[in-house]
């Protein structure tokens, strides 16, 4: 009798699973799924020779180096304050602390169009700086330097954000019994520190370069549209775009999609060794124990 | 760790430098509106080879379009253009007056006003006409779905809204209450308003939104020919506007650049029979008599009044009509 | 000295100096010239700029449509995570990933996909048009968008939560008795709560501030379909500078409202699960 009764409902349950996991996929299906088959499919439809010449002109040629080297300054700079911020938060405590926390965060929350606004502020001709920066012919804004600042900006949290908790949860007792052991600060952190984080790290690098690669309101603002100058990859998008050329627009927004896909498939690699990576460093401070005794 | 960010910021700031640089080469860079694209980038060939033949020195020009009053703002805000070449005399003349880079007369530097084309603004439709669209009053009536930019940000969008108020002020003998009520009417049926002329073309080729658009007469020609032959109707209306996109250079920047005298030369070109040949190829109306009389039959024939005459210039006009509180803000405002 | 317990721990001269610095030299001091703008301004001439007609339907619009992604992305995002936690089925590391598409994918992208697909001619457009459902260029196509971009915030702060709760208490709810409904309704969604609503809150809050992906899609009609981000870059377009200036700031006090709500909800997250 209960069998039946479990067999019932173990049916039921399967059938009510089933018709979750379907409205669930349907929805990533319209959401994500067709969304992304498109850009390919708009891309390719003209045919596979139209694809490649949209790659290699001259302006769609300099938008993608443009945007590697704002990327290649922006994201190198965000590492090394995403370091400094969370060895700040996640060691130490002082006052003041959640505050930091939140003015960290800020760039987070404020729309991209304001990221590039501030810096028009401050270095357009109009601005605070604009005229003395005028005299000495130096160009911030419209120019590369503004590409840079505004991507900063925008992807400022990144790398800080995924340190901070990783910092906090492994906590600083192996760096204490270093320091205690008699390594400098340097070797600790190199030796003891560096190993535990780098995967925390590495994320956060893919995830801030990501978006460093990808952000369009904020450079839109700072970018003054010079073809083969300073426009990036996705500012590139929009001007093949108005330019009635949509299968070179798409063709450069499938790059930008296959960019976003590798650091989909980096991501969760780094996740997956996340998960096994702890202890490892327990072994290391063992040994090095061992090692100065 | 200063120093070492100060360096950082300093490289990418000589590196940027560098880019400009370009081993004896002249750069220049123009700052356009957005229906230009074209017309530019075949004119700059022919002024590099022009210019390469003159005086054995290497031109590239590079190209920065939007709207037209986006583009002024970006001069303004230190977008280092050596040559502007806008939609609407306005726009240069807020540059002159909100960054002295070039001097308030400027108008006067070259001939015709700056202007070295002209064109005018006539309707796009669809295929046979569906609606019977055949004027301007046709536009305001109920029903009836209309494509154009926004006055606020596109030049194009600030001759069409001007082209229907001197149509509707003529109809109505000048009737004030009469021409807003037309204007008003005729701005409850666009559904959709673009920051520049080209995304207003996009909206209504490409995306199949709306049953007329105005447009710049050349950017209308060239959506025919490149997106919908056969597909796409230019309608000239009865009356419209004599449209003057005017060119200057940008004194202090060029001076600063060096390139003030292949700025000027790169202007004059536009004047001359082989620049005038490939405006007309662009469909923009030519200032020169013997190239516009090759190209008359391309254009239709429409009644044109002229900013001065119908609204006493442009700075008025932008005053009363564009202006934050001016009649276009009053127009949009009540509707919800 | 600032720290508040000592530590043999060094570097913090070293590391707060540092951060301090650039944080000041990229996001203070930059945020602080839109201040100094502004103070150009006064009081009355700038409350007459946040609260002009045209701003205040921009904002309707804005708090709107991210109010409206926002709901369906925790209805949706919190089905989604669910499904991924409770139920095994082929290819789920794959969607698992999918996920996180529009963090990575940039927003210019999403954009130009999502206004060609939902546009009339389009291949989900073309199907809607008959149902008199109009999307690309209308407020819906806002939220569309903003679904998009939304839908990774909500998945993963509910995803680690669903994982961390024990099977036990569940099995105990039911070896109590409790139907399956009432074990969810009683003892699963209660611990949920506070992840959903940060991932609400997150969702939203980047739904008001979005550009990029909007920016294709709306249309960008005045009064009707121009978000409040939008109006800036107007404002901006038009030399309009204390007008833009004025708008940022209005909109930086709700980025940072929702901040400090988003952390208020975090903790609170925090505390239940750790006590439950």
């Amino acid at each position: 009798m209960s069998v039946v009764i479990g067999k019932r409902e173990s049916i039921r349950t399967r059938a009510v699973q089933c018709a979750f996991i379907a409205a669930a996929l349907l929805f990533l299906f319209f959401f994500l799924g067709i969304p992304l088959v498109s850009v390919f499919y708009e891309a390719l439809h003209e045919g596979l020779r139209a694809y490649g010449s949209a790659l290699v002109t001259a302006d769609a040629r300099s938008a993608i180096f443009l945007t590697l080297l704002v990327a290649g300054i922006a994201v190198p700079l965000n590492l090394v304050f995403g370091i400094a911020a969370a060895w700040l938060i996640a060691r130490f405590d002082f006052h003041g602390k959640s505050l930091l926390l939140t003015l960290i965060d800020l760039p987070f929350s404020v729309s991209p169009v304001i990221s590039g606004l501030i810096y028009v502020l401050i270095f357009g001709m109009q601005g605070l700086l604009g005229p003395w920066l005028f005299d000495h012919d130096i160009q911030i804004i419209f120019a590369v330097p503004g590409l840079v600042l505004a991507t900063i900006f925008v992807t400022f949290p990144f790398v800080a954000r995924e340190l901070i908790p990783v910092m906090q949860q492994i906590g600083s007792e192996e760096e204490e019994a270093a320091l205690l052991l008699g390594a400098s600060g340097l070797q600790t952190f190199l030796r003891v520190t560096l190993p535990n984080i780098k995967w925390g790290l590495l994320y956060g690098v893919i995830l801030c370069n990501a978006r460093a690669m990808g952000e369009f309101g904020a450079v839109s603002v700072v970018s003054g549209h010079i073809r083969g100058k300073t426009n990036t990859m996705p500012l590139h998008v929009e001007i093949l775009y108005n330019e009635y050329n949509f299968a070179a627009a798409f063709a450069m927004a499938s790059v930008l999609t296959l960019l976003a896909l590798a650091t989909l498939v980096a991501k969760s690699l780094v996740e997956w060794k996340f998960a096994d990576a702890r202890g490892g460093s327990v072994r290391y401070v063992a040994t090095m124990e061992k090692k100065i005794s | 760790m200063k120093n070492k960010l100060i360096l950082m910021i300093l490289s990418a700031v000589v590196m940027a430098g560098a880019f400009n640089a370009g081993a004896q080469e002249i750069a220049l860079l123009n700052v356009s509106y957005d229906p230009t694209r074209e017309l530019y980038e075949e004119y700059n060939a022919a002024f590099a080879q022009y210019w390469k033949g003159k005086t054995g020195a290497t031109v590239t020009v590079s190209q920065s379009h939007g709207g037209s009053g986006k583009q002024a703002r970006s001069v303004i805000d230190g977008l280092a253009a050596d040559v502007v070449t806008l939609a609407l005399a306005y726009d240069i003349d807020a540059i002159a007056q909100k960054s002295s880079l070039l001097p308030v007369d400027w108008q006067k530097q070259l001939p015709q006003n700056s202007t070295p084309y002209t064109s005018t603004i006539v309707f796009l439709v669809r295929k046979g006409n569906p609606k019977q669209i055949k004027d301007w009053d046709d536009l305001a009536k109920p029903g009836v779905s209309v494509i154009t930019p926004n006055p606020k940000t596109s030049g194009g969008a600030r001759w069409n809204y001007l082209a229907a108020w001197a149509f509707a002020s003529e109809k109505f003998g000048g009737d004030e209450t009469k021409v807003r009520g037309f204007v008003t009417d005729l701005y409850k049926n666009v559904p959709v308003l673009d920051s520049g002329a080209r995304g207003s073309t996009t909206t209504f080729v490409q995306r199949g939104i709306g049953d007329v658009l105005i447009s710049w007469e050349n950017e209308a020609f060239l959506a025919i020919q490149e997106l919908g032959k056969g597909d796409l109707e230019i309608v000239a209306p009865s009356q419209s506007i004599l449209a003057e996109p005017p060119v200057a250079v940008v004194e202090r920047v060029a001076k600063k650049h060096g390139t003030s005298e292949v700025a000027r030369a790169y202007l004059e070109y536009l004047y001359s029979e082989p620049g005038q040949e490939i405006v007309a190829k662009h469909f923009y109306r030519p200032r020169l008599e013997s190239v516009a009389a090759k190209y008359a039959d391309r254009f239709p024939k429409i009644r044109l009044v002229t900013v001065d005459s119908a609204f006493g210039g442009w700075a008025k006009a932008q005053k009363t009509h564009f202006d934050d509180g001016g009649t276009f803000d009053a127009i949009y405002q009540p509707s919800k | 000295m600032l720290l508040k317990r000592n530590t043999v721990l060094p570097g913090f001269r070293l590391a707060g100096g540092f951060t301090v610095f650039y944080l000041s030299l990229i996001v203070l001091i930059p945020l602080g010239a839109m201040f100094v703008r502004a103070s150009s301004l006064t009081w009355g001439s700038f409350w007459e700029i946040v609260t002009a007609p045209r701003v205040l339907a921009s904002y309707k619009l804005s708090l709107g449509t991210a109010f409206a992604a926002a709901s369906i992305n925790a209805v949706f995002g919190f089905l989604v995570a669910w499904v991924l936690v409770r139920y095994p089925f082929p290819g789920k590391k794959l969607v698992d990933a999918l996920v996180d598409l529009p963090f990575a994918l940039p927003t210019a992208v999403a954009g130009i996909s999502l206004t060609t697909l939902y546009a009339p001619k389009g291949w989900i457009g073309q199907f809607l048009e008959p149902l008199g459902l109009k999307v690309a260029f209308t407020p819906l196509g806002i939220v569309v968008a903003l679904v998009f971009i939304g839908l990774p915030f909500v998945v993963r702060t509910v995803q680690p939560v669903l994982e961390e709760i024990e099977k036990e208490s569940e099995e105990a709810a039911e070896s109590l008795g409790a139907t399956r409904w009432q074990t969810f309704r009683l003892v699963i969604f209660p611990c949920l709560v506070p992840s959903l609503l940060a991932g609400f809150a997150m969702a939203f809050a980047r739904g008001l501030g979005e550009y990029g992906s909007v920016v294709f899609i709306s249309g960008n009609m005045p009064m009707k379909t121009e978000i409040t981000p939008l109006l800036i870059m107007t404002k901006l377009e038009q030399f309009d500078y204390p007008g833009a200036t004025a708008l940022g700031i209005s909109m930086l006090a709700a980025s940072f409202l929702m901040l400090l709500v988003i952390n208020l909800l975090q903790w609170w997250s925090g505390k239940r699960l750790g006590r439950g």
